[in-house]
Order: C-alpha cells, then sequence, then structure tokens
C-alpha cells in the first residue's frame, strides 16, 4: 500500500485529504477532551504526533519478526512503552499541564490513530516512510486540535494560551465569554462544522445517503 | 383590482421563470403564502399521515400559543410594574423605558401600562427571532432550492415564549441561529429534524451564557433585580404545600404565592410559560383540533404524578424539593408549556402510538428526577424533553419489532 506513495503525499495527506479526525472519525475522545485552552491542545498535539510517529518507526522495524497472531499485543507494548516516556517528561517539565491532560496522555495507548496506524500502515510498510506517515497523521490530528484549541479558548475565555485577548465583562470589557465553549460538546459541534466545511470543497469525500429522502416539492411545481 | 389579482397580475410574473427576480422566488412565495392558500399544498408530507396540510398544522399551533402570548405580554410587564411600584425598583434605563414612561408611566394597576411594558421588551425579541429565522431558513431554501416552510412560524412563537423578558438580543439570535442551523437545517430541514430546534437554541443560551439565562436575576425586567423564582423558593424549602391550594404557601412583603397564583401565573419566569392556565387553553384548543397528541400530553403528567410520588414516599431530611407535590410541579417552572407546546412537537416525538405514552413517561419522570435531584438544573422540562426526543426512535424502533413479532405469531411465522 506504501510503496507507490511520496513522502509528500505521506506527510501532508492526512491534513486534508485523509483527515483522521474529519475523514476516518477516529481520535475524537481525546480531541474533545484537551481542546479547552491552547496549552493543553498543543502539548496533545505534539504528544501525539510524536508517539504515532516513533510506535510507527519502531514496529515497522520488527514487522517481519512479530507472529501475526500476537502483533496487537506486541504493538501495544511499544506504544505504551512511548506513552509512558512521554507522560514521565511532561511530568518532569511540566508539571501544571501534565496535571490538566490527566489521564488522557496515559489514554494515547488506546487512540485510534496511534494503533490504526501500526496496524494499517506500519506492518506493511518499511520504518522511514512509517516514521513520515506517523509524523502526517499527527500533523492531521493537530491540524483539528489547534482549531478546536483556538476556537474554544478564545470564545470560552477570551484569551489565547492563557492571555487575555477578549477583554471580559467580569474585568470590566465587553466580551461575555460563551460559556459552552469550555465544556466538551462543543468540540462535537466544532468538529462537524470542520468537517462540513471540508466536505463543502472536496467533494470526493462526501458519504452517499444510506436511504433516499423524499424530495421537496419543487418551487416550479406551486404554479 | 384585489390584492390577490395585483399579485397576480403584477408582481408575481417578475419572479417566475424568466422574470427579473426570478431568484427570489422563494421569498415571493413565502409572503405571498402567509397572505393566501398556495395553489398546490404539502404532497410529500414531512410528517403528517393525513390530508390536513403542513401549513395548516403550523397556523393551528401558533393560534394555540396566543394564549400563553397574551398573558406572557402582560405578565411581563406586570411583574416589572409591580416590582417598581411596590419595591421601589428601577426600569432598566434605556429606550424601552422612555416608551413606556412617556405612554403609561409604570402603574402595576393599569392594565395598558402592563402590557406596553412587556411589549417593550416581547416584541423586540420577537423580531429578533423572526429575522434570525428568515435569514437561515431562506439562505438553506434558497440554497437547495425549495419553499421556506412554516416549520419555522412555530419554533419562532416557541423559542420567543422561553426566553427571560430583559436576555440581549444578540443573544436571542445567537440562540434562533444554532436552533435552526444545527437542530434542524444540517439534518435535512422541517421534518426530518430529531430535536425540537426551538429547545436546541434554548439549551445552546442555557449552557453558553448562564448568567442571561438562569438564576434569580433574570426573570423581571427591572434594573439590577434579584428575586427568587417559585422554583429556587421551593429548592430553598421556603413553600409550605399544606397551605392547600389557594391559601399563602410563601409570603415576602405583600405578595402572597399560593398555588393559585402559579396556576393563574402571576409568577416570573419565562415570558409564556407561567400560565398554567392561559397553557390549558393553548391545549385544549390543539386537543380539539387534533394537532398535538392528548397521548403524550397525558403521559407526561402521569410521568410527573409518578415520580413526584415516589420522592414524596421517600422523604429527604436535606433535599425539601422531595416534598413537593405533583401539581405544584405542573404549575410552577416550564413543565406544562414544555408538555403542550414542545413534547408533543410531532417531528421530534414517538411516532407511534405505544411508543408516544413511553415518551412521555420518560419526559414526566425525568423532569422531576433533574428538578429534585440535580442541584445544578432548578428546571428540568428542557433537558428532560431533548432527552425523551433521543430516545424517541429508539421507542419507535422496539414498539415496531414487538408488533411485527406479535404479528408473526400470529400468523404461525417463525418468531
Amino acid at each position: 500500500m506504501a510503496d507507490n506513495m511520496k513522502p509528500k503525499e505521506l506527510l501532508f495527506g492526512p491534513i486534508l485529504d485523509n483527515n483522521p479526525i474529519a475523514l476516518q472519525i477516529i481520535g475524537i475522545c481525546s480531541a474533545l477532551a484537551v481542546t479547552s485552552n491552547l496549552n493543553t491542545t498543543v502539548t496533545m498535539a505534539l504528544a501525539l504526533t510524536l508517539v504515532t510517529a516513533f510506535s510507527n518507526f519502531f514496529v515497522s522495524s520488527i514487522r517481519n519478526q512479530i507472529p501475526s497472531s500476537i502483533r496487537i499485543i506486541v504493538q501495544m507494548t511499544i506504544i505504551a512503552s512511548l506513552v509512558i516516556v512521554v507522560d514521565q517528561f511532561l511530568r518532569a517539565y511540566a508539571y501544571s499541564i501534565s496535571k490538566q491532560l490527566s489521564v488522557f496522555v496515559g489514554l494515547i495507548i488506546t487512540n485510534c490513530i496511534v494503533m490504526g496506524r501500526a496496524e494499517a500502515f506500519a506492518m506493511k510498510s518499511p520504518p522511514i516512510p512509517s516514521f513520515i506517515d506517523g509524523i502526517g497523521n499527527g500533523l492531521g490530528y493537530s491540524f483539528i486540535l489547534i482549531i478546536l484549541g483556538f476556537t474554544r479558548e478564545l470564545l470560552g475565555a477570551g484569551s489565547l494560551f492563557g492571555i487575555p485577548v477578549l477583554s471580559k465583562v467580569t474585568d470590566g470589557g465587553w466580551y461575555i465569554p460563551n460559556g459552552l465553549m469550555l465544556l466538551p460538546p462543543s468540540a462535537f459541534f466544532l468538529i462537524g462544522f470542520i468537517i462540513w466545511g471540508i466536505r463543502a470543497v472536496k467533494k470526493t469525500q462526501v458519504e452517499k445517503d444510506s436511504f433516499t429522502p423524499a424530495a421537496h416539492t419543487r418551487a416550479s411545481e406551486a404554479f | 383590482m384585489g390584492m390577490r389579482q395585483i399579485l397576480d397580475t403584477k408582481v408575481a410574473p417578475h419572479f417566475h421563470e424568466g422574470g427579473k427576480f426570478e431568484k427570489f422566488y422563494t421569498f415571493y412565495e413565502m409572503f405571498d403564502t402567509m397572505l393566501y392558500s398556495p395553489s398546490s399544498v404539502t404532497r410529500s408530507a414531512a410528517h403528517v399521515r393525513d390530508g390536513i396540510d403542513l401549513k395548516r398544522v403550523m397556523m393551528t399551533v401558533w393560534f394555540a400559543t396566543f394564549p400563553a402570548i397574551l398573558f406572557g405580554l402582560y405578565n411581563t410587564g406586570y411583574q416589572a410594574n409591580m416590582q417598581i411600584t411596590e419595591f421601589g425598583y428601577q426600569a432598566i434605563p434605556g429606550w424601552r423605558a422612555d416608551i413606556v414612561a412617556l405612554l403609561t408611566g409604570f402603574d402595576s394597576g393599569n392594565v395598558l401600562a402592563n402590557f406596553l411594558h412587556g411589549a417593550v421588551y416581547y416584541v423586540p425579541i420577537m423580531v429578533t427571532v423572526y429575522l434570525g429565522g428568515f435569514i437561515w431558513e431562506g439562505l438553506f431554501a434558497w440554497k437547495r432550492g425549495h419553499e421556506i416552510n412554516e416549520g419555522f412560524f412555530v419554533t419562532g412563537i416557541l423559542f420567543t415564549l422561553i426566553l427571560p423578558p430583559a436576555i440581549p438580543l444578540w443573544q436571542v439570535f445567537l440562540g434562533i441561529s444554532f436552533g435552526v442551523i444545527i437542530g434542524k437545517e444540517v439534518f435535512g430541514g422541517t421534518g426530518k429534524n430529531f430535536l425540537n430546534p426551538a429547545l436546541v437554541g434554548r439549551a445552546f443560551l442555557y449552557f453558553a451564557y448562564p448568567a442571561q439565562m438562569s438564576g434569580d436575576a433574570v426573570w423581571t425586567a427591572v434594573d439590577s433585580f434579584s428575586g427568587a423564582t417559585p422554583l429556587s423558593l421551593a429548592a430553598a424549602g421556603a413553600i409550605d404545600y399544606s397551605a392547600g391550594l389557594t391559601g399563602a404557601a410563601f409570603t415576602s412583603g405583600s405578595v402572597d404565592l399560593s398555588w393559585m397564583s402559579t396556576a393563574m401565573g402571576g409568577i416570573q419566569g419565562c415570558i409564556g410559560e407561567t400560565s398554567t392556565i392561559a397553557i390549558a387553553l393553548g391545549a385544549i384548543f390543539l386537543l380539539f383540533t387534533k394537532i398535538a397528541s392528548w397521548r403524550i400530553m397525558l403521559s407526561v403528567i402521569l410521568g410527573t404524578v409518578f415520580m413526584s410520588s415516589i420522592f414524596n414516599a421517600i422523604g429527604s431530611e436535606s433535599n425539601p424539593m422531595f416534598a413537593m407535590p405533583w401539581y405544584w410541579h405542573l404549575t410552577i417552572g416550564g413543565l406544562a408549556f414544555g408538555l403542550v407546546y414542545m413534547a408533543t412537537d410531532p417531528v421530534s416525538a414517538s411516532m407511534t402510538n405505544t411508543g408516544k405514552w413511553v415518551f412521555g413517561i420518560v419526559i414526566g419522570v425525568m423532569t422531576v428526577l433533574i428538578r429534585v435531584v440535580n442541584p445544578a438544573f432548578p428546571e428540568g422540562i428542557m433537558l428532560a424533553i431533548l432527552f425523551g426526543n433521543l430516545c424517541a426512535p429508539l421507542i419507535d424502533y422496539f414498539v415496531m419489532r414487538a408488533n411485527i413479532r406479535r404479528r408473526l405469531r400470529r400468523s404461525g411465522g417463525a418468531v
């Protein structure tokens, strides 16, 4: 599958053409949970990109040695070790962000994007393209996450990276923060809007209806 | 020459194919059919399963809200004027207060002054709602090439009636935009929405701007007001249920709160939700014209009675809401309004008759459950109906499966 793909496609394809969140609809859980402000969003995006890239790389390096029947367990072991490294690193150098992210760093282990790429791509491709593919999918995930984090923190708290941008009413300004944006469901709506936007431009991503709705009465039939 | 002839000969041709304003046919059609019956009626019914036309259904519901609207207009003004005359509050400064001061003054004994003070809050909200709905419905209808249909008439009026009077107008616009787009249009428009669009819009505002949508400060349109609603009084244990139906269950200043006053509606709350009697008039009209389902209305009430009786029986030392009898549940807050106008929405409710019973009971039970045991939400009907809407397709699915199984068994087929 990977033989005929150029590194450029591997790297940038997942951003718009084959986005893990917007087209494959995976990795939604963490996208809802960590995007209420940009600090945690960016940290999470970086962590997931690194884990995906390196897990792809290592899984791919030993892909010919892994017995097929226990391949998921081997992949999980590799991913889990990488996640523990990331988690320990965050605890050491960014303790407050690590606390805000709480279990979600640990849950990268079960993130469908990481598992999915290891199983679908790294098991069939050489290490270097696998590594690039991991970075690419991480970028696709990060792209959506940063849009979410930006919108949610700006509208929900009037700030970006914790720095006030819109002056809030409570601080004597004019902006009334939209409390819904700080709640996880808002990310659902925003992801919906992003998917809507992407599919409006890239028509090939639109799925066929599984049903045919009854036709509306056409305006011309009224006379 | 009558109006019809003028429209047909002078105006309409411009909007037909080949005319100057061909592109704007959609908008012309909307105004034309608002004035006259259209020459073609809905053929592929969105949810109607008999000869009646979608437009007629929507208009009937619209008329059924008139008692609630009229009472809401009066009560909004009355609450504000009463606080001003009895308790020395000031009207919220601005053009609204200027109009009222100029024409009638703030006398709570003067019916006209109450209507006027209510109207200066109600009318701008209604205009904003219809403007927002017109923009979004028009845009989607235009892009999709069908007429603007009448569903929004009802959504708009219901949304207006479930807002607090002093809400900022930009929030009204945001709320109705969210309700129309997310609650309805993204799923394909009228008849294809699985949630009640008016409630989606309100839920959006409720979670986005809780300071303007809930609490004790927003329900009466006077400056820096704060006064507990009957629901928050009940949650604080201040209401004495043993006072009977007409006795004073709560007294503050010179104002008594009895069960009768909550049923009449002279209490603070959302614009249209306060008077259970006005809502009951609308309900009778809806039931008489067979537009709304009596099964849903009755089962919501049954669910409420059932759940509140359980709570009454259990009792609680720390939570006074446990003691509230069902007839109080019915008259305070938005339960009555929700069960008559919102839960009966034929598109988002269950379609099967058995399903309607289950759907209504779920809503009644959930409303009381949220009110009594969840301290974060004083009122539960909005969330309960949205929850019911989500369950409705599933309820219908099980009802239909059960029916198929029963018929198979009867005909001796394999189960």
